[in-house]
């Protein structure tokens, strides 16, 4: 049986926040007496993660994916429940957890901006204890899985945000984590190094079975890497399940675009039982329920002369985007 | 395993930080060139014959202030202003969450930035004796090697007295102003701009139970070949360390609880 990694019971977290109005008298007021509130971020949520599961942490902006991220790994303290990582209390950030995990937030750098990356790769390899002979094994390899080479003797500063990200995965795994949290890993890369990016992640869960936390607003990542999703609303846990049920669930039919071959026969399927969205001279698009698009073609193709079909799936930002404005999804 | 934490994190750290601040030398050359305060004082001492109230050669006035030129070169401490920027922009986090306290790196980057800025002050000090040729002057091997030990102490004890004001960021986020409180006395009560002896007597009498004459004055009058008790601004100097490294180790401890991870 494939042991939970990650244990979490009714976690919170609260930030003292300070307001002020706005003015030169709320300036004044705030200066004499500075009013603060208790915010609760983290309501009260409660998970586990198994041992190589890739868990993807959905939410908008706010919700308290980053901040469930950061009481993971042990960066703060939770206000209030328990946290197990790989058997450890994250926040007392024990030598042997540290060398256990690695956090990876995009835009944020953990490399020497003036200096070629392989001197950042050499000196993280020290602090993890590596030998020099080990280390440049593990760069070798990893700089092979992530394709970058001479990148790794130019100066930070002169590369490109691509280069640079792979770089700092390569810094931020050279010790070989067990578990991975990555927040946002993809924020600002084109197309190409997305993709690279999540193929590299892949075949490094394949390889190392290391488990991986990962937040992102690309949904690319999420679909392609996450086969479970906990979804985050306003600091509480609105859906933690597979990503395709929660896909099925949102999104129950499939729209198909039919071509006729004359406008006789469109206006003979018009005319049936199913649900029309729309009719332009022979081509027709209907509403079709996932459990019965089999049947439901079957039927179509045995009775009307069809020249050509199309299978629409809805986008899934848009499925996803209603995830993050509701409370609750029971599936 | 203090040897075996120097040898295996400390001296990485101190290589790449060395390689770091080599990319920086124009700027280091710049500070170094920014510490001659003690060289303008020197000049209003001598020009005012201030001297001649405490007893003190114009010559071994010029070596004292030379001195403490050096120490000063050897001890100065920015760890607030790094670890406040840090902090403030987020980049302490992942240093958090490796197994080697952030302050190390703070630490070599102090001690690289030392090794890079050591020629510069040579070429500084080779100007001063050009003009101060009577004050040239080689110290005993035995004065010397203390004399760094002390300067180090010196650095150290500014370092850690630093180190536990940039914790405050945990709280207040703008640790560097209060640092502005300790700038003041140590500007004023380490004897950078005049040596401690010339003090009135009532400061002196309180001024010793501070580290702030430690911090200059003890190593400047040491290496200068002043009269100074050795034994006794060692010891005391050590017990400074002993003193704020733990009380260091405390407030990071209840600081790391209070962190945020801002701007991350």
């Amino acid at each position: 049986m494939v042991q939970n990694i990650i244990d979490v019971r009714n976690l919170s977290k609260s930030f003292d926040i300070s307001s002020k109005e706005p003015g030169l008298k709320g300036t004044i007021k705030h200066f004499f007496r500075r009013k603060t509130k208790s915010l609760k971020v983290i309501k009260d949520i409660s998970f586990e993660i198994k041992e190589g599961e890739i868990v993807g942490f959905l939410g908008a902006n706010g919700a308290g994916k980053t901040t469930i991220l950061k009481m993971l790994c042990g960066l703060i303290y939770p206000s209030e429940g328990s946290i197990f990582v790989s058997g450890y209390l994250p926040y007392r950030r024990k030598e042997n957890f540290l060398k256990n995990i690695t956090l990876i937030m995009g835009q944020k750098q953990q490399l020497i901006w003036d200096l070629p990356p392989i001197e950042s790769f050499y000196l993280n390899a020290s602090i993890y204890d590596l030998d020099k002979f080990e280390a440049k094994r593990r760069i070798k390899k990893l700089s092979e899985m992530l394709e970058i080479d001479e990148e790794l003797f130019i100066p930070v500063r002169k590369l490109s945000l691509g280069q640079r990200m792979k770089s700092e995965l390569l810094a931020a795994l050279i010790h070989e984590p067990n578990i991975l949290f990555l927040d946002e890993p993809t924020l600002g890369l084109d197309i190409n190094a997305q993709r690279n990016l999540r193929k590299f992640l892949q075949e490094y869960n394949k390889e190392t079975n290391a488990t991986i936390c990962l937040t992102s607003h690309y949904m690319k990542d999420i679909t392609s890497l996450c086969k479970r999703v906990i979804c985050v609303h306003e600091g509480a846990i609105s859906y933690d399940g597979k990503l395709d049920l929660l896909l099925k669930k949102l999104s129950p039919v499939k729209e198909i675009l039919i071509v006729c071959r004359s406008e006789e026969d469109a206006i003979k399927l018009e005319n049936s039982s199913f649900t029309v969205k729309n009719k332009i001279k022979n081509e027709i698009t209907i509403k079709i329920e996932n459990n019965s698009i089999i049947s439901s073609l079957k039927t179509i193709l045995n009775n009307f002369d069809i020249e050509d079909l199309f299978i629409n799936e809805p986008p899934i930002d848009e499925i996803i985007g209603r995830v993050l404005i509701k409370k609750d999804y029971d599936i | 395993m203090i040897s075996k934490l120097i040898k295996r994190k400390i001296f990485p750290l101190l290589k790449v930080q060395y390689s770091n601040m080599l990319e920086y030398r124009v700027e280091i050359a710049l500070w170094a060139i920014s510490g001659i305060i003690p060289f303008f004082m020197l000049n209003i001492w001598t020009n005012n014959n201030l001297n001649e109230s405490i007893n003190i050669s114009d010559i071994m006035l010029s070596r004292y202030f030379l001195c403490a030129f050096f120490v000063r070169q050897f001890s100065v401490v920015w760890v607030v202003f790094s670890f406040e920027e840090d902090s403030l922009m987020g980049k302490v986090s992942p240093y958090l969450i490796q197994p080697l306290n952030p302050f190390f790196r703070y630490f070599a980057q102090h001690l690289a930035e030392q090794i890079t800025r050591f020629p510069f002050a040579l070429i500084i000090a080779f100007f001063f004796f050009i003009f101060n040729p009577e004050s040239i002057w080689i110290p005993n091997l035995s004065i010397l090697f203390l004399s760094i030990v002390s300067t180090f102490l010196s650095f150290l004890i500014q370092f850690l007295m630093q180190s536990i004001v940039a914790c405050l960021c945990f709280w207040t986020e703008k640790a560097s102003s209060i640092e502005r409180l300790l700038f003041i006395p140590t500007l004023f009560l380490s004897g950078l701009l005049a040596p401690v002896v010339s003090f009135p007597a009532y400061v002196k009498s309180w001024i010793y139970l501070t580290p702030f004459p430690y911090l200059i004055d003890f190593p400047a009058n040491l290496l200068s070949g002043n009269e100074t008790n050795i034994s006794g601004g060692l010891s005391i100097q050590i017990l400074w360390i002993l003193l704020l490294f733990p009380l260091f180790k405390k407030i990071w401890s209840e600081g790391t609880k209070k962190y945020t991870a801002m701007g991350s």
